[in-house]
């Protein structure tokens, strides 16, 4: 660990307080999270992860900056390449879905058991 | 000589004898069979015979009496223990010694006549020989495991001997019976042994005995010891209430009564008792409930054998009760008196189970007195024998009985006058079962069937001159300890040093005033005779013949014919259960544990079936299931530190 | 080195004979067999009698952690890799009548369970000894599933799966152990010893001279007892044993029957007595109890058997039980006769398993009503088998009774009842097996029975050696005794502090 440096930040930056960056990544992720959990269709469940991904995004963001730190910012764009990679991914294996049943419900898809 | 040699040689010539007609007893002709076997026995004789008198002269000139100690090897070593294999002569063995090799040399010779047809002529001897080995390790042994191995080994050979015509599912049983209840007097006499280690850290004699003189009397420790050793002497000698199997051992052949069952095997218990006496003159409860147990033997055997109809059967139960008695003697402390109703004993039940052996010879394997009568006549020398074992046993004087039996009595006499009455009834129902015998057998007229009168006939020499040399045997034993200090006592005496040591009042009063003894003599000798006159008016006199097994008996006479029910009450409360509980314990208790078993394995089985319905495909449940455990995990992190 | 030709030897034998197609496989296991006998002679001849492991080797295995490939005989050793090479060539002998489907496959299986048996016997290092103990398991596995009776499946499915559930106990118990030692070892660094702070180890010397709390000990107690108690097997967890052993075929009824619940013996001895004898103290009345309960529980229910494999097993059980509890006593007395006893058991349980395995060969059955009157035309038979029994009734002169005199004793001085209860195994000992003998070979013979072949060739060449083993360790066990007493010596110093 190391000690924790004075460091100096803008002072654009300190006019909103990091504590709003929580509370509004945190109610994107929850948001997410309910989406996810609630939603039969395929495609919004995939949005709904991709708003909690950009919810920890922005708390990276968000932390980087209040320590003047870029590597949480670097991060940030790794996850968004990778998002992008995910969702081409996802997409892809909706479509098959949809080929094969004619529906993007989950509910359908539990052949996958015992 | 090396005397070492020689007591391996002693032991060794049976063994040889076995191992050849054992191994070989299909390829050797008969002839050759019963003169290897006999010449075994006798080599073995004349070698006790030989030690004999080596030891005499030794004590003779040096004055010693510690007796010889050859040491074979060292047999089981382990820790602080160790167990020679190794040998004592001293007094005690040597009287064994020379009873074993002696009375069975003459019944290996008896047995070449009387086993002559038998196909397993080659086995029966070979046979022999090993309980000649056996028996001879026994007496000969300078520790108690050595006496074990013999003890344990001369019950193969009864085992084997018993059972010896094997296609008879009888004897077979009987056999096995006799087995099992001498294994249980085996666990005792082993317990015995370790209790022995345990006490005084060795198995030797003469080590233990050194010991023991420092104990006290009543000495709890010792207490339980001669109880152990106790139970191993009533089962190999038949004592109650491990008694039932030597009447059932009768299934074996003649000779082999003669010589296991009456002279030699059954008086180990009392030899071994003899051997450890300072322990029992420790221990005055364990005599005292030695001397309830053998008066207890005597009568009932005794009473059993009043009308008993299988010749053999009448002997056995005499033997039993005889085995008591001499368990009388050694409870009060007569350990010589004891020993020498073990030496007359064998002597003339030998005698009479040889004679006996010869009645049934002749009479074709028959062996129910009520179809005999009239013997005198075609079988003289087996009558005139057998006459004169009859009149050992029943305690009329001069003959060898009289005087063992009744040294027993006067020293019983000095200790519990209510054990002498008690003795003296044993003593008349003795007397009076045996002449019924006598008479029933040899008086008369011929009760069998035309074919057997017509096969009568006197055994050949082979058989007959070990009869008579038994009869005259019979008849003068009781010269080896004359009433007042005989030969016996003075030969013994040094035997029971450590005795007179530790308990030195019991031995004082080993005097009794000439008066009393006489009429203790006149006593007993009056009942016996007696006795035989009751006998004979029943069943010279009157005629009477035992009624046969058809006929509805008194009640009383019913008990003791059915043997007081002791059999049928065994198979009741021990063998039934036992047997019982084994069919309980393989279906019920079995299942059970099997049944913990295999439910453990069933209950892993049902969980699993209920558990993989949770997989249940639906991907919202597993994302909830999901969100929830991420939840409760972070709860738990947040409320509770870990 | 010697040790590892002894495991290795039978692998590479075993994969020789498993590319040999046809019947001559067993006449290749059965030279293999003999010379890994010769090899086990040789260990026994040159065997020093002192408490030092010999012959050994030690290789790095996964040295980083600590566990090494170590592999050596002392005394107790020795007592069992002699019990395996002898009975191994006699078991392959005895399969010599019989015909079994794919031999190879059949011959080689036993000769990887030799490989097996001689490392569990040798193993220096715990992690290498459950290797072993675990991999013996399942060549028997295979002989019982696959050459077995009716019943096969599901009887050895139960085997299986219950004592690889106890083993597992002993695993956990021996990676706790293994995460103790290392920090804990007390005292300036020793040259060959680990320093304070050092690495782990698995050795099983290092196990003995860890000090572990009470508690610790109990516990390590029960997950070890609950393995060994399993493959011995100590009531009430022998249901398995009779259906495996009756439904296995006979080679491996032997295999299991004379080697391989030694393997349990022999685990408490090196593993459990040593290593928590705190834990024995507090619990080992408990086992004790229970291994008493089973001498007399198993032989009260050998009374009543019908089957003569079945009869055996459940003796075996009774006898096994002797053992458990002789050990149990922790004394000089009880655990050489121990060892003995697991020499002179394995002769006669092979012996008498052989017997029945003759019988039922030419009468095509066991059942004891079904057969008599053997004897008539047998006289070979009937002597070897009255020997080989009186051997297992434990009469003087015999291999038995040196083994039971000195575990009676052992328990006896431990306490007196016990004692007095466990000797009662001489007695119904002596009622089972007069009554099997006098079932089977006595009385009248029956269709079944009559005509029956006396034994001849290989069969007289199985029984011989057993019964010259029988005299042998009855009339002179100082041979036997001599080498392990320095061994248990040692052992009893770990037990007594």
């Amino acid at each position: 660990m190391q000690p924790i440096q004075p460091v100096n930040i803008p002072e654009v930056i300190q006019q909103i307080p990091l504590n709003y960056y929580l509370i509004i990544s945190t109610a994107l992720f929850v948001i997410g999270i309910i989406g996810v959990l609630t939603r039969r269709n395929v495609i919004i469940i995939l949005m709904s992860i991709e708003l909690m991904l950009n919810a920890v995004n922005l708390l990276l963001i968000a932390f980087s900056s209040y320590r003047a730190d870029p590597s949480g910012q670097v991060f940030v764009f790794f996850i968004m390449a990778v998002a992008a990679a995910e969702v081409s991914v996802g997409l892809a294996i909706i479509v098959m879905i949809y080929r094969n049943i004619r529906s993007i419900d989950v509910g359908l898809l539990n052949k996958l058991k015992w | 000589m090396q005397i070492d040699l020689l007591c391996i040689l002693i032991p060794l010539f049976p063994l040889i004898g076995f191992a050849i007609n054992g191994l070989g007893f299909r390829q050797i002709p008969r002839g050759a069979v019963g003169l290897i076997g006999s010449a075994a026995a006798l080599a073995s004789f004349a070698c006790s015979l030989y030690l004999f008198a080596f030891f005499r002269t030794q004590v003779g000139i040096t004055g010693s009496n510690a007796p010889i100690i050859a040491n074979l090897f060292d047999w089981i070593s382990v820790g602080s223990l160790n167990i020679n294999f190794s040998f004592q002569i001293d007094q005690l063995s040597l009287l064994m010694l020379l009873i074993v090799t002696g009375v069975g040399s003459l019944i290996h010779i008896y047995s070449i006549g009387y086993m002559k047809h038998d196909e397993g002529f080659g086995k029966f001897f070979a046979f022999l020989n090993l309980f000649l080995f056996f028996m001879l390790l026994l007496v000969m042994g300078s520790n108690y495991v050595v006496m074990f191995i013999g003890w344990e080994g001369v019950g193969l050979c009864s085992y084997l001997l018993i059972g010896f015509w094997n296609t008879n599912t009888n004897y077979n049983n009987a056999a096995r019976k006799a087995f099992v209840m001498n294994r249980i007097g085996d666990l005792g006499f082993l317990l015995g042994i370790f209790m022995l280690i345990n006490t005084f850290g060795s198995v030797e004699y003469v080590d233990i005995f050194e010991k023991a003189t420092r104990f006290t009397i009543g000495d709890t420790t010792i207490l339980a010891i001669t109880l152990l050793l106790f139970v191993g002497a009533a089962g190999k000698s038949a004592q109650i209430p491990l008694y039932t199997w030597l009447p059932d051992a009768m299934a074996g052949p003649t000779p082999v009564s003669a010589l296991i069952h009456a002279a030699t095997m059954v008086t180990a218990g009392i030899y071994m008792i003899v051997r450890s006496n300072v322990l029992y003159t420790l221990s005055p409860l364990t005599l005292e409930i030695i001397g309830g147990i053998a008066i207890a033997t005597a009568l009932l055997a005794a009473s059993i054998g009043l009308v008993q109809n299988d010749i053999k059967k009448v002997l056995a139960y005499s033997t039993v009760s005889q085995l008591g008695y001499m368990f009388l003697g050694l409870s009060v402390m007569a350990y010589t008196a004891g020993m020498f109703h073990v030496i007359t004993h064998a002597f003339f039940k030998a005698l009479l189970f040889l004679g006996a052996g010869s009645v049934i010879h002749a009479m074709s394997d028959e062996q129910d007195i009520r179809n005999m009568g009239g013997l005198r006549k075609y079988l003289p020398v087996t009558f005139w024998t057998f006459l004169i074992g009859t009149i050992a046993i029943s305690g009329i004087p001069p003959f060898a009985g009289f005087f063992s039996k009744d040294e027993i009595l006067a020293h019983v006499f000095m200790h519990n006058k209510v054990l002498w009455v008690l003795g003296l009834i044993g003593s008349a129902m003795t007397s009076f079962y045996m002449f019924r015998l006598l008479f029933l057998t040899f008086f008369g007229e011929f009760r069998g069937t035309e074919e057997q009168r017509h096969h009568l006939h006197e055994s050949p020499a082979s058989m007959t001159i070990p009869l008579i040399v038994l009869a005259v045997l019979s008849a003068v034993g009781g010269l080896l300890n004359l009433p007042g200090g005989g030969w016996l006592s003075d030969f013994m005496s040094p035997l029971f040093e450590p005795s007179r040591r530790v308990n030195p009042q019991a031995f004082a009063d080993a005097t009794i005033d000439h008066s009393t003894e006489y009429m203790l003599m006149a006593i007993s000798t009056g009942v016996a005779i007696l006795s035989l006159v009751a006998a004979y008016v029943v069943y010279v006199s009157r005629r009477a013949v035992p009624a046969s097994d058809a006929v509805e008996r008194p009640v009383a006479e019913k008990v003791l014919y059915n043997k007081y029910y002791i059999d049928e009450l065994y198979e009741t409360i021990i063998v039934r259960p036992i047997r019982g509980l084994g069919d309980a314990l393989y279906s019920f208790g079995e299942f059970i544990i099997d049944g913990i078993v295999n439910g453990v394995a069933w209950l892993v089985r049902a969980s699993s079936a209920q558990l993989r319905l949770l997989q249940n495909g639906s991907v919202g449940f597993y994302v909830f299931a999901m969100v929830l455990s991420i939840a409760a995990i972070v709860a738990l992190r947040f409320f509770i530190r870990f | 080195m010697l040790t590892l030709a002894l495991i290795l030897f039978p692998i590479v034998a075993a994969l020789f004979v498993l590319a040999i197609k046809g019947e001559s496989a067993k006449q290749v296991a059965f030279g293999a067999a003999l010379i890994e006998l010769v090899l086990a002679a040789y260990a026994f001849v040159q065997f020093v009698p002192n408490a030092q492991s010999q012959f050994g080797f030690d290789y790095p295995w996964l040295a980083s952690g600590g566990i090494r490939f170590t592999a050596g005989i002392d005394g107790i050793s020795l007592l069992l890799v002699v019990l395996t090479g002898l009975l191994v060539p006699l078991i392959i002998l005895s399969a010599f009548r019989q015909q079994y489907d794919r031999p190879s496959a059949f011959y080689a299986l036993i000769l990887f369970m030799q490989a097996a048996l001689m490392g569990v016997f040798t193993a220096r290092d715990a992690f290498l000894f459950y290797l072993f103990f675990e991999a013996a398991l399942i060549p028997i596995y295979f002989l019982a599933a696959m050459w077995g009776g009716e019943n096969r499946i599901p009887v050895t499915l139960k085997f299986f799966v219950y004592t690889i559930f106890g083993s597992l106990f002993m695993l956990l118990g021996i990676i706790y152990l293994y995460y103790q030692t290392g920090s804990m070892v007390a005292g300036p660094p020793v040259a060959g010893a680990p320093a304070i702070g050092a690495a782990h180890s698995s050795a099983i010397a290092d196990f003995y001279t860890l000090n572990l709390s009470p508690a610790a000990q109990g516990w390590l107690f029960w997950a070890f007892f609950i393995a060994f108690a399993i493959k011995m097997p100590v009531f009430p967890f022998h249901t398995w044993q009779p259906d495996t052993y009756v439904e296995s075929p006979t080679p491996a009824t032997m295999l299991l029957a004379g080697i391989m619940l030694k393997m349990g013996v022999y685990g408490v001895i090196r593993l459990m007595l040593p290593i928590v004898p705190a834990g024995v103290d507090v619990w080992g009345t408990t086992a004790m109890v229970l291994a008493i309960i089973g001498i007399v529980y198993g032989s009260v229910i050998a009374i009543r058997q019908r089957d003569m494999k079945r009869l055996i097993a459940y003796s075996s059980f009774a006898h096994v039980g002797l053992m458990a509890a002789g050990v149990f006593s922790q004394t000089a007395n009880g655990l050489q006769g121990a060892l003995v006893q697991m020499l002179a058991h394995g002769i006669n349980v092979v012996g008498l398993f052989f017997v029945a395995e003759i019988i039922f060969s030419r009468t095509n059955s066991r059942m004891l009503d079904q057969l008599g009157g053997i004897t008539r035309t047998t006289p070979k038979l009937t002597v070897y088998f009255m020997i080989i029994l009186l051997g297992s009734v434990a009469l003087p002169l015999t291999n038995g009774f040196v083994g039971e005199f000195l575990l009676l004793s052992g328990v006896f001085s431990y306490n007196n009842w016990l004692g007095a209860i466990a000797g009662l195994t001489i007695i119904l000992g002596a009622v089972y097996m007069l009554r099997m003998y006098q079932k089977s070979m006595f009385g009248t013979a029956s269709a079944r029975t009559a005509g029956f072949a006396d034994v001849s060739g290989s069969e007289s060449w199985v029984l011989i050696p057993l019964v010259v083993m029988v005299f042998w360790i009855g009339m002179y066990p100082n041979t036997f005794l001599k080498l392990t007493e320095p061994a248990v010596t040692n052992l009893l110093q770990y037990i007594t502090g």
